[in-house]
Parts: C-alpha cells; sequence; structure tokens
C-alpha cells in the first residue's frame, strides 16, 4: 500500500537548515495497523504529513497504492488526498459552524457526491461511531471524545486507502483514548489500513506493529501482540 | 464553480455566519446608499439653481438708479440719479440693434377694495413689454396695451389670487377696484409659474401712475429685453456699453459704482450655472470618494474573513478542497453578499431620494434624483472591485498549505 525509500526532509529557516528525516524506508501492507512512536521532535509528525501529502519530500520516493507521489502541485495534492487519504488530527480540526453530519459530509462533496448521497453516508458512519442521535448537534456541543469520533467518521467517509492520525488521543483522557482505540481497532479489522503517530506506550501497543523513530531514522521496526481496547472500556 | 451544490454550500455558510455577512454587507450597503443620496443631491442642487430662474427671461437686464458716490462735472457726490420716460426713448433709438423691448417699473403698494373686500397689494406701473420680462400668462381678458399707455387709461391686470381674494367665486373681468383711491377696470387675469406672490400682484400703464402722481415724468426703474441672438459676449458687451452711456448721459463719474445699477439676469444664470455645477463636481467627488472608501472596507472586511477562514480552509484543503475551489468559495459567497447588500443600498438610497421632493428646499435642494445607470454602474463597480479585493487574499489563502494552517497554536 505504501512504499517509502530513502525519504530526507529538512526544514530551512532563515540559513539554518533542520535535517529532521535522515534516509526512511518503510513499508505498509493492506490492513495493517502501525503506531509511529518516538519522542517529542523526533519527527514523526513531520513523516506523517509527508504521506499524508500536507508536505512534500526532499529527497527519495513515495508510492501509495502503486501511483507514484511526485510533482506534488496543490490540485494534485488535492485530489490525491482527497480519493487515497483519511485525516484524524489531536485537536479534531472539525468545522465549528458545521453540524456533526455537514462535517462527516464534507469530504464527500469535494469528492463530488451528490447532496442526498451524502446525508445517507455521513448518517451511516456517524451510526458506526455510535453517534448518530447527535447529527444535528454543532461541535461545540460535543464532548471531546464525541469530536473525535465525528473526526473519525469524517475520515472514513471518503472511503480512503489509508487512515492517518496524529496523536489522536494526544487530547483525551485515558478512558476516552480507549474507547477511541476501540474504535479505531474495530475499523482495521474490518480491513482498512491505518498509521497512528503517538509517544504513548499503552497506545502503541493497541497497534499490530510499532515503528521507533529516533534522530531522523527508524530505529526498530516490530510486529507486536495487539492488547484489545475493549477489555478497558 | 456554479453548481447547485457549491451555491448550496455557499448559502449555509453565508447563513451560519452571520456577523461576517452582516458586517460586509453592511459596509458595501451603505457604501453605496451614501453614494446614491450624495449623488442625488448633487443634482438637487443643479434644480434648485435651475428653478431660481426658471419663470422669467433670461435675456433681460434690470437698471436702477442709485446716489453718486463722487463728485463729477459739476455735481456734488451723494446725488439721487432718476429716470424718466426720455431715457426709455432714447435707449430704445440708441440701441436698436440690441435691444428686443424696454419697459418702465414703477413699484407702488397699497390697500385694494373691491365692495367689501380689500387687501393690501403690490402694484406696478408698467409697459405692454413687461409681459415678456416676467413671463406672464393671461388667463383671460388682456393684458396692457399701448394703446392703454398713450391714453392713460385706468386699467388693472390683476393676479390670479387678488381675484380670487378679492372677488371669491364672482368673475373679475370688467369690474371697477380702487386702488389707493382711484377706480380701475379689471381688464385682465394672470397667472405666474414663480410662486404665489407673483400672482398677488396688480399690473397698471406707466403713464396711468405718473398721471395719478402728478403728471410726473420719473420712472423708477427699467427693464432690458435684449436679442437672444446676440449671445453671452454680447450680452456682456452691451451691458458695458449701456452703463456707459447711462453714465455719461447722467453726468456721473465712470469708475463711480453706485450711481446706476445694471443686473445682468443671463450674466448671473451664467455663474449659478457654473457654481451649480462646480458644487455638483465637489458632490461628486466626494460620493465616488464614498465608494473608495466602501471599496477599501470591503477589502479590509475580505482580509479579516480570510484570516479568520485560514483554520477551516486548511481543514477543507485536508480533506481534498483544491486551490481554486478554496479561492471560488471566497469570491463568490463575497460576491453574492455584496451583490444582495448592495443592490439593496442603492434602492433605500433611491427611495429615499424619491421620498423627498423639495423638503430640503431650505438646503437648496430640490426634487434630488439620480440616473439609475449612475447607480447600477457604481454598484457594480463596488461588487467588481470588491471581488478583485477578495481575490488576493482569497489566492493567499488557497495558497497556504494546510499543515500551516492547521497547525496548533
Ligand atoms: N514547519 C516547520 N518549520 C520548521 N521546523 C519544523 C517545522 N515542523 C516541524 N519542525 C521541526 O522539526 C522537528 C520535528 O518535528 P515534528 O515532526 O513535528 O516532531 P514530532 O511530531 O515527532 O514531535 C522539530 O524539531 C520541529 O521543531
Ligand atoms: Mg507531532
Amino acid at each position: 500500500m505504501i512504499e517509502i525509500k530513502d525519504l530526507h526532509k529538512s526544514y530551512k529557516m532563515g540559513n539554518n537548515s533542520l535535517h529532521v528525516l535522515k534516509g526512511i524506508n518503510f513499508n505498509v501492507k493492506e490492513g495493517e495497523l502501525v503506531a509511529i512512536m518516538g519522542s517529542s521532535g523526533s519527527g514523526k509528525s513531520t513523516l506523517l504529513n509527508i504521506l499524508g501529502m500536507l508536505d512534500v519530500l526532499d529527497e527519495g520516493s513515495y508510492t501509495l497504492d502503486g501511483v507514484p507521489i511526485v510533482d506534488l502541485n496543490e490540485t494534485k495534492a488535492a485530489k490525491y488526498r482527497n480519493k487515497f487519504l483519511g485525516f484524524i488530527f489531536q485537536s479534531f480540526n472539525l468545522i465549528n459552524y458545521k453540524s456533526a453530519a455537514e462535517n462527516v459530509a464534507l469530504p464527500l462533496y469535494y469528492q463530488g457526491v451528490g447532496r442526498k448521497e451524502r446525508q445517507e453516508k455521513a448518517l451511516k458512519y456517524l451510526e458506526q461511531v455510535g453517534l448518530k442521535q447527535w447529527a444535528g448537534h454543532l461541535p461545540s456541543e460535543l464532548s471531546g471524545g464525541q469530536k473525535q469520533r465525528v473526526a473519525i467518521a469524517r475520515a472514513l467517509a471518503a472511503e480512503p486507502k489509508v487512515l492517518m492520525a496524529d496523536e489522536p488521543t494526544g487530547a483525551l483522557d485515558s478512558k476516552t483514548s480507549y474507547e477511541v482505540m476501540d474504535l479505531i481497532q474495530k475499523i482495521n479489522d474490518a480491513g482498512n489500513t491505518i498509521l497512528i503517530v503517538t509517544h504513548e506506550p499503552d497506545i502503541a501497543d493497541m497497534c499490530k506493529r510499532i515503528v521507533h523513530l529516533k534522530d531522523g531514522v527508524i530505529v526498530e521496526d516490530k510486529i507486536v501482540d495487539q492488547v484489545r481496547a475493549s477489555q478497558y472500556v | 464553480m456554479f453548481s447547485r451544490d457549491a451555491w448550496k454550500e455557499i448559502f449555509e455558510t453565508i447563513q451560519k455566519n452571520k456577523l461576517r455577512t452582516f458586517l460586509s454587507g453592511f459596509t458595501v450597503a451603505i457604501g453605496i446608499f451614501i453614494f446614491v443620496v450624495l449623488y442625488g443631491f448633487g443634482n438637487g442642487l443643479t434644480n434648485t439653481f435651475a428653478k431660481f430662474f426658471g419663470d422669467d427671461a433670461t435675456n433681460v437686464f434690470f437698471i436702477f438708479p442709485g446716489r453718486t458716490s463722487v463728485p463729477y462735472s459739476g455735481y456734488k457726490a451723494n446725488r439721487q440719479i432718476e429716470f424718466d420716460n426720455e431715457d426709455l426713448a432714447d435707449i430704445e433709438k440708441n440701441f436698436a440693434m440690441f435691444v428686443d423691448y424696454i419697459t418702465p417699473r414703477i413699484s407702488r403698494s397699497g390697500l385694494v377694495k373691491y365692495k367689501n373686500e380689500s387687501n393690501n397689494y403690490g402694484n406696478m406701473g408698467v409697459a405692454p413689454s413687461h409681459q415678456y420680462s416676467e413671463k406672464t400668462i393671461m388667463m383671460k381678458g388682456r393684458y396692457i396695451n399701448n394703446q392703454d399707455v398713450k391714453d392713460k387709461t385706468k386699467y388693472a391686470v390683476i393676479g390670479r389670487l387678488v381675484e380670487r381674494d378679492l372677488f371669491k367665486d364672482e368673475d373679475g373681468l370688467g369690474k371697477y377696484i380702487d386702488i389707493g383711491g382711484s377706480s380701475f377696470k379689471v381688464i385682465g387675469v394672470f397667472q405666474d409659474d414663480g410662486g404665489d406672490n407673483e400672482e398677488r400682484k396688480i399690473y397698471i400703464p406707466y403713464t396711468t401712475r405718473q398721471l395719478i402722481e402728478k403728471n410726473t415724468d420719473k420712472i423708477d426703474q427699467m427693464v432690458l429685453g435684449f436679442k437672444p441672438q446676440i449671445g453671452y459676449s454680447g450680452a456682456m458687451s452691451l451691458e458695458s456699453s449701456l452703463e456707459k452711456y447711462l453714465k455719461s448721459k447722467k453726468f456721473i463719474n465712470p469708475n463711480d459704482e453706485n450711481g446706476i445699477f445694471i443686473r445682468n439676469i443671463a450674466d448671473q444664470l451664467k455663474q449659478n450655472q457654473q457654481l451649480a455645477s462646480v458644487l455638483q463636481i465637489i458632490v461628486s467627488f466626494v460620493a465616488f470618494g464614498t465608494i473608495i472608501a466602501g471599496i477599501i472596507g470591503i477589502s479590509n472586511i475580505m482580509v479579516f474573513v480570510v484570516k479568520e477562514r485560514t483554520k477551516e480552509l486548511g481543514i477543507r484543503k485536508a480533506l481534498g478542497a483544491t486551490p481554486k475551489s478554496v479561492i471560488s468559495t471566497i469570491l463568490l459567497e463575497s460576491i453574492f453578499i455584496t451583490t444582495i447588500s448592495g443592490f439593496i443600498g442603492m434602492l433605500l438610497g433611491t427611495v429615499l431620494l424619491n421620498s423627498m421632493g423639495d423638503t430640503l428646499e431650505d438646503y437648496f435642494i430640490t426634487d434630488p434624483y439620480i440616473d439609475t445607470g449612475i447607480a447600477v454602474f457604481a454598484t457594480i463597480l463596488l461588487i467588481i472591485c470588491g471581488a478583485l479585493a477578495g481575490y488576493v487574499p482569497a489566492r493567499k489563502a488557497a495558497k497556504i498549505k494546510p499543515i500551516v494552517a492547521l497547525r496548533d497554536e
């Protein structure tokens, strides 16, 4: 699904240049649930942003579902993001004046899906995250966990190839975190490929594979026995 | 870009962001409103100036006698100048090339009686041609004629309101009225567009007035109508040669400003029209200034709107919005709001102008109006400029990388 070869990325700040990713080689197969771990500032978000086509790489190659991701201009990146990827952010990033259902329907709007079908699909995915009754509510009327579940429903609505979550539980207490992880595990059970950036070991242990980043390189990449989150909720 | 879905998305955004919608809508509506009203006032100003001269002939000089202020050829200063019948004849003879008519005016006022009704009216001894200078319109009967002047008849031509006051529902024509103790026969009733005061006047032959006043040959003033063909410059040179002629005839120092006064209506009209058009230009300038201010206002709001929406636009981009769709979302929204509110402002302004009529006449503004073309042009100008002004920040917003927009503060 994802193939990365010898990826380099630096940030230029004035005359200085900060070399964040120093040659990453990394493959993800369909159906995997991968945790990207590492201390703060180790480049986890940078890697995920490049994989999510929110940022561009300096060197190396990136292939997504057999499509080489090169010469990304804004329009092309937007189209790929819309077609291939679903994002889940630490701070949810819901549009505050749109209801839960409208937020979930938004990626479908950019896919050109008709209005009626959008509404149906939005409700379907809200139901999947257990928030059907909250469809008409604004984000400000939802709890943190509920907001993240709406965001997950939104990421799912576009039926992407890969779900990418940057610290999805970073803003949640541990009980709510496990609820969210339970949901993510169920989505993965259904066959979706998911990448999760986290620095919390307990969250990483709920994935099937852990990739450890340090000083811009992968220092460890191991398959783990998944801890099911359902036992904590 | 113009799909129904895109519009629905825009309407929802507008509905759910009322403050933003109100701010930009209000700026535009106020801008257009003020423009329309100011521009309309400019037109009202011009109307007022046009009206000042509307009811009287404009190819006319009024010639008044004054008092000399300097001694000249043996006469002392402070001498009262007087005109008489001979002056009339002399001017008519010497300036025959230019003069259409000349008529004296001897103004008096006093009690006028008919049966039990009486009232004070101004009466004026005139020659027949006075009818032209005042554009007097006869409703019935006739005006003073040359035979009346020759025979010094006791005939009177009265205003419409004089007839109404004195005769009520009776027909005044052929009846006798008492003017200052002498009995006059009403031979005509007139109307005048100059307003009520003009219709509360009585005209009698000037020779009759002179006969009553001990058979004098003095006259108060002269009204001279020149041939319109001589044009503005002709009128100006006629004025100066007339002044020179009369000053030498009455032994007044050529440089004495006070011996004789000539009021040149053509010149005054021209000056007033110039003043009116200068005012019109200033007002239009201010009006277009408002439009510019409106454009600057809407531009600022657009910058603010885009800034406020940076995060939202970042989310939309992460979800697959292309730069083009980001730009069109912002632009269509702003064009929609400016169009609606622009036309509301235009409509309100026009309605206000139309309802004003002559309520502001005291401020020299009569029947203010604006050409629909100009109002629509200004509105469209503001819409286009608003869109152009919105395009710059919109394009900037579309270029912002989603990660930058989404970065947590
Ligand atoms: N846009 C940027 N410009 C400059 N430096 C950045 C930018 N984004 C991240 N960095 C720097 O790159 C390093 C890695 O950042 P990041 O990938 O966000 O780390 P992590 O997510 O692992 O905490 C950090 O030192 C951070 O300060
Ligand atoms: Mg991070």
